[in-house]
């Protein structure tokens, strides 16, 4: 099948409201009888949910957790971006979009970014009339800071947890259709595979997961909204239950999976500090506003910190190599997440981490504090202030704008950041990679969506911070529910769909065979011991930096492990009732298959682009000598990956890319 | 170190339940709570036992998923976190910890140390909203200036991650911090001001259907919660109450 993605004629700045002009509309008479489902109830899939459920759409919401409220979009910290220039700094809707572009290292589509620029402004507006608390200057207008890879402040946040509060607004939303019966929520299910009827997305199959249930669900368009596969990696910042069951099972039947290798390695992240690790907390890009990124420039220094024998406070400033600063003067620390996160494995892998796993780097508020501390000094009128009263008042505002992060902080590794500086590393956090989509967000599957974090579409090779939460609710407020419209339009007589045919029953039954065979292996490993080492081979191999023997490597072992796991992996309980370890084993399964896809598609892309690093790809001389080297003259498409069994099998088809509105060029941050 | 627990066990929410002992050895001062519980659960998977059931997701304090009970206080004994947050280094070589879900008529158990907060939803369903529907001509973002104090304060309600450690904690379930929150959110918002009065009768009409205690102002769910829900909030749904029924 040839890749059509959709996209509209006409200039750039048209499509999208020429599009609306021009597509199909289903009466609001005939709404009540179209059935829509959604899958997962974060920023994307509860903004989806929702407003499929106003437009007057019957919606059937499913989430793993107890409530949707607790969708992994709830632990977004830093902000979300919208082009509302109110800062009047020269942003508009083009330049988000460019540096949106941009930022992805030119690997995205450019219609849809230029969309999710246009509605981001919206996006504001409709969370405040929801009652979203974001941060207010003290003339009561909404304040706004600055995040990686761009020049303007357009980010708006509620303190360091802004994705909680849209989360809730978008929760509000849904539970206002809740009590009027328009969305039906399933809270603790778990959809465990898609049922095409004559070619169209038509229901799921999902377990309850307190009795164990098979349950059948029929609707006219099914909706993914299942976030991003960053546990592929085991430890990453995504919740414990974060999965890409929904989204590998749409693949397994018939949806392409694009760009798998794009994987974003956030740059601040605690620093992992045993093998019991079960995750790996965030410490938000906000702080890059304020904080400073360094190691020691001598070794002595790094081996003294490393023994305990001096402090990093100790080392005067000269002693410091503030190495993003140096490296990329005109952005500094506020340098796109895949350029900061290299750095700081640079430096590592150069010996220079400052603690015992030589795995970390600092981020410093020293200067930050000695800075707001003078402001705030001097708007005091405190003259000659002391430096004990500069810190007292600098602390304050620090403490103000990120004092939840602190606190975070400080109860995960015991040190308190305001007095030494924090220690960071890189680690696994959003995949831009995903579930292909049209213009429509259709998958290759008709009549099945894939909306946020779930699809490929907006952010190319790496993503710009604050634009998660815009991207999640831009698909789920303002786009879906139009383009879906223009789908169900042809289904106003279908009339329910009957969850007795034979697709829904072959479906059921492989769900329930599957279940079985796990519970009754009776092998000899739990379910982590695969996931951990699968986790390994992503990390070491398919991780920040990658090359072609590694990448070989890691297909056969991922392709090893999987063998095992169906051989030997132990799952406790029965299949009728609450069973967590079972829950784990058909995500972990899912993992396995989809790790090797991944690798494979990261072997193909011989290329450095975003966070895909192959380290057979890098300037060799000139001014960005030692960046990533990106080939736009044989890479610039999307990959999108058929299933045809096993995942070393997956064809290839690709989406060429054509970049009509920005000139292609080698991102500088210099 | 080396622990004794002693957890509820309990198969479904029709079944009795029991304390068990339970042994683990060799825990870090650096691992959380929940990996320690990990630890458990990876040693009773090896020996054929089945693991102990708990909620948990994020793992970073916010989703609001953990819910422990642990040594009579909600979310254990640090002050400030949640269960997922709390450290193993708060504990001491030899300790004996005693866990348990949360306690409340409104949370009965679905298993082990997993309840059914659901009372929570429907509470929030009752009102915890405006009305507004999705539309790309909100009127603009600025175009109501709210004053940063107001803002702050909205924020600070906000916070509430819906764990149910308040319910958990008070002598009589009450679900009035939860609850005081999101009321005090939209009741500091001019946009919350339309629907204040139908908002307040119906999630506190609600709150009393759940079956969920009264305050009596003993404050220890304000010093257990993990977000810091000041007790204001319920003082603040007092007079949105009391307005409101006089407003009728």
């Amino acid at each position: 099948m040839a890749l059509d993605s959709k996209v509209p004629k006409g200039p750039i700045k048209d499509k999208w409201t020429d599009y609306k002009n021009k597509i199909n509309l289903v009466n609001p008479a005939n709404k009540r009888h179209i059935d829509v489902i959604v899958v997962g109830t974060g920023l994307a899939g509860g903004s989806a949910a929702a407003t499929l459920a106003e437009l007057g759409y019957n919606v059937k919401a499913f989430a793993y957790q107890d409530s949707p409220r607790r969708a992994h979009s709830i632990a977004a910290q830093g902000g979300i971006n919208a082009a509302k220039n109110y800062q009047g700094d020269g942003d508009s809707t083009y330049r988000l979009f460019y540096d949106t572009v941009k930022g992805g290292d030119y690997r995205s589509r450019e219609a849809n970014v230029y969309r999710l620029a246009e509605v981001s402004a919206n996006i504001i507006d409709q969370c405040v009339a929801q009652g979203v608390p974001f941060a207010r200057d003290y003339g009561g207008l909404l304040d706004n800071r600055s995040f990686g890879g761009v020049l303007v402040s357009r980010t708006f946040y509620a303190k360091g947890q802004t994705g909680q509060q849209l989360l809730l607004g978008a929760y509000s939303a849904m539970n206002r259709q809740i009590a009027r019966g328009k969305i039906e929520m399933f809270n603790r299910h778990e959809m465990l595979d898609v049922v095409v009827v004559d070619g169209k997305a038509r229901g799921i199959i999902a377990r309850n997961l307190i009795t164990g249930e098979i349950e059948r669900h029929s609707a006219h368009a099914v909706v993914i909204a299942s976030g991003g596969y960053g546990n592929v990696y085991f430890l990453s910042t995504n919740a414990m239950g974060s999965n890409a069951t929904a989204a590998w099972k749409i693949h397994k039947k018939g949806a392409y999976f694009a760009n798998p290798c794009f994987t974003q390695i956030h740059p601040t992240c605690i620093p992992r500090s045993g093998d019991y690790q079960s995750k790996l907390t965030l410490m938000s890009e906000s702080l890059r506003n304020d904080g400073r990124i360094w190691v020691p420039k001598n070794m002595e220094d790094v081996m003294a910190i490393r023994e305990g024998r001096k402090k990093p406070t100790d080392l005067s400033e000269d002693e410091r190599d503030y190495y993003l600063e140096r490296r990329y003067p005109a952005f500094g620390n506020l340098v796109p997440r895949d350029v900061a996160s290299r750095a700081a494995k640079e430096r590592c892998d150069a010996g220079y981490g400052v603690n015992a796993t030589g795995e970390a780097v600092y981020l410093d508020f020293a200067s930050a504090i000695e800075r707001y501390g003078k402001e705030q000094a001097k708007i005091h009128n405190i003259d000659n202030p002391t430096e004990a009263k500069i810190y007292e008042l600098g602390k304050g505002i620090v403490e103000a704008k990120y004092g939840n992060l602190f606190q975070m902080y400080e109860k995960i590794v015991d040190e308190d950041p305001y007095k030494t500086p924090m220690m960071i590393y890189p680690a696994t956090h959003y995949t831009m990679g995903g579930v292909w989509v049209d213009y429509n967000l259709m998958t290759t599957i008709p009549g099945c969506y894939c909306i946020g974090e779930a699809n490929f579409s907006d952010h190319g090779a790496n993503r710009l911070g604050a634009s998660a939460l815009m991207q999640g609710l831009a698909d789920g407020y303002f786009v879906l529910p139009y383009t879906i419209g223009d789908y169900l339009a042809d289904d106003i007589r279908t009339g329910k769909i009957p969850t007795n045919s034979k697709e829904f029953e072959e479906a059921e039954k492989a769900v329930t065979d599957r279940i079985n065979f796990f519970i009754n292996n009776n092998g000899t490993k739990s379910v982590d011991h695969f996931h951990k080492r699968l986790g390994k081979v992503m990390w070491d191999k398919v991780g920040m930096a990658r090359n072609e023997q590694g990448l070989k490597e890691a297909m056969a072992e991922i392709k090893q492990i999987r063998e095992e796991f169906w051989k030997d992996v132990k799952v406790p309980g029965n299949a009728n009732e609450m069973n967590p370890e079972l829950e784990k084993a058909g995500r972990v399964a899912d993992f396995l298959e989809l790790g090797e896809l991944f690798a494979k598609d990261a072997l193909m892309r011989e290329e450095s682009c975003g966070g895909h690093f192959r380290e057979e790809s890098v300037e060799e001389s000139g001014e960005q000598k030692g960046e990533a080297k990106r080939n736009d003259k044989d890479f610039a498409f999307v990959a999108a990956w058929e299933y045809k069994g096993e995942p070393a099998d997956a064809v290839l088809h690709k989406e060429e890319l054509e970049f009509k509105d920005i000139e292609l060029k080698q991102r500088s941050y210099k | 170190m080396n622990l004794t627990l002693k957890i509820w066990r309990q198969k479904d929410s029709n079944a009795k339940g029991q304390m068990v002992d339970y042994k683990v050895t060799d825990i870090s001062e650096h691992m959380s709570f929940l990996e320690m519980m990990d630890v458990l659960n990876e040693q009773l998977v090896n020996t054929g036992e089945e693991p102990v059931a708990f909620d948990h997701d994020c793992r970073e304090g916010i989703c609001g998923m953990c819910s422990l009970y642990i040594n009579g206080e909600a979310h254990g004994p640090d002050r400030g976190v949640t269960t997922c947050q709390l450290h193993m280094r708060m504990f001491k070589d030899g300790d004996t910890i005693t866990i348990e879900p949360w306690r409340a008529a409104a949370f009965p158990v679905i298993k082990d140390l997993v309840v059914d907060r659901t009372s929570f939803e429907r509470i929030q369903q009752a009102g915890g909203y405006i009305s507004v529907n999705t539309s790309g001509n909100t009127q603009d973002a600025n175009a109501i200036p709210i004053s940063k104090h107001a803002a702050d304060e909205a924020m600070d309600a906000a916070t509430c991650i819906g764990c149910g450690a308040c319910v958990a904690t008070c002598k009589n379930s009450s679900a009035m911090l939860f609850v005081g929150a999101k009321v005090s959110q939209y009741a500091l918002l001019p946009q919350g001001q339309v629907e204040a009065t139908d908002r307040v009768m119906n999630m506190v009409k609600q709150m009393d259907l759940e079956g969920f205690g009264n305050c009596t102002n003993t404050g220890a769910c304000e010093i257990e919660c993990p977000k810091g829900i000041s007790l204001e909030n319920i003082a603040r749904m007092n007079r949105e109450f009391l307005k409101a029924t006089i407003k009728g």
